[in-house]
């Protein structure tokens, strides 16, 4: 049964990585593409996880950490350039 | 059903697929919702979902199938949680103040340019910070 789910998972998550990439290209603004570039780490956070529960090892928790914290920084970059011409002023 | 078959393991499947589920109907909102900010909802909301099922999934499956508490996912969540609605209100201000600029990149969608607020004043993502409140810093 979790052989199943995780199956499930895997193709779930790379399919909806494939959708953002899908807006990452299409996406008319700017905006569109720093949001899918936001919702991609989502997911990868997410194969990261489950991977690790794949692998039965705990070991790759660190990467969906700095993962998370990296992708967050990285938003916020972008936006504050977009708005302000500048990331730290 | 199997010979293997054990609560802990029907458990964490349950939260693996309602969580993969979640993440695959965000990403869909965000391919099919006309505008940026109708998109929004669908990764800030669903995705943070799905990812937070998935993260409780594998602290159970930790927790009970191999009997080792982790706490890398209580990190990962309050930090994704916590993130998600100001990654949401970056982009949001980004999409106003292109709009605002007449960028032609930044089309409003079918239903347009958001509405202006009531009265003469703007939106407060584009106001400087009025006098006497905590972002208002002399000499500015």
């Amino acid at each position: 049964m979790l052989e199943g789910a995780l199956a499930f998972g895997f193709a779930a998550w790379g399919l909806a990585l494939a959708m953002n990439l899908w807006r990452l290209f299409r996406g008319p603004g700017v905006a569109d593409r720093i949001l899918a570039l936001d919702t991609m780490v989502i997911n990868t956070i997410g194969l990261i996880v489950l991977a690790g529960i794949a692998s039965d090892s705990g070991t790759s928790f660190e990467a969906a950490l700095l993962l998370a914290m990296v992708g967050f920084v990285s938003t916020v970059a972008y936006c504050k350039f977009l708005l302000r011409g500048d990331i730290i002023e | 059903m199997s010979a293997g078959f054990t609560y802990a393991d029907a458990l964490v499947a349950a939260l693996i697929v309602l969580g993969s589920s979640f993440a695959l109907v965000g990403s869909w909102g965000l391919v099919r919702l006309p505008s940026l900010m109708e998109r929004l909802h669908g990764p800030t909301k669903a995705s943070t979902l799905g990812l937070g099922a998935m993260l409780v999934g594998s602290a159970a499956w930790f927790q009970l199938v191999r009997g080792t508490w982790t706490t890398h996912e209580l990190l990962v969540c309050v930090f994704l949680f916590l993130t998600a609605p100001i990654s949401a209100k970056m982009i949001a201000k980004v999409h106003l103040h292109l709009l605002r600029q007449g960028d032609p990149s930044a089309p409003g969608g079918p239903a347009g340019s958001p509405a202006r607020p009531p009265g003469a004043a703007d939106w407060a993502t584009h106001e400087a910070p009025h006098e006497g409140t905590p972002g208002d810093f002399e000499g500015d």
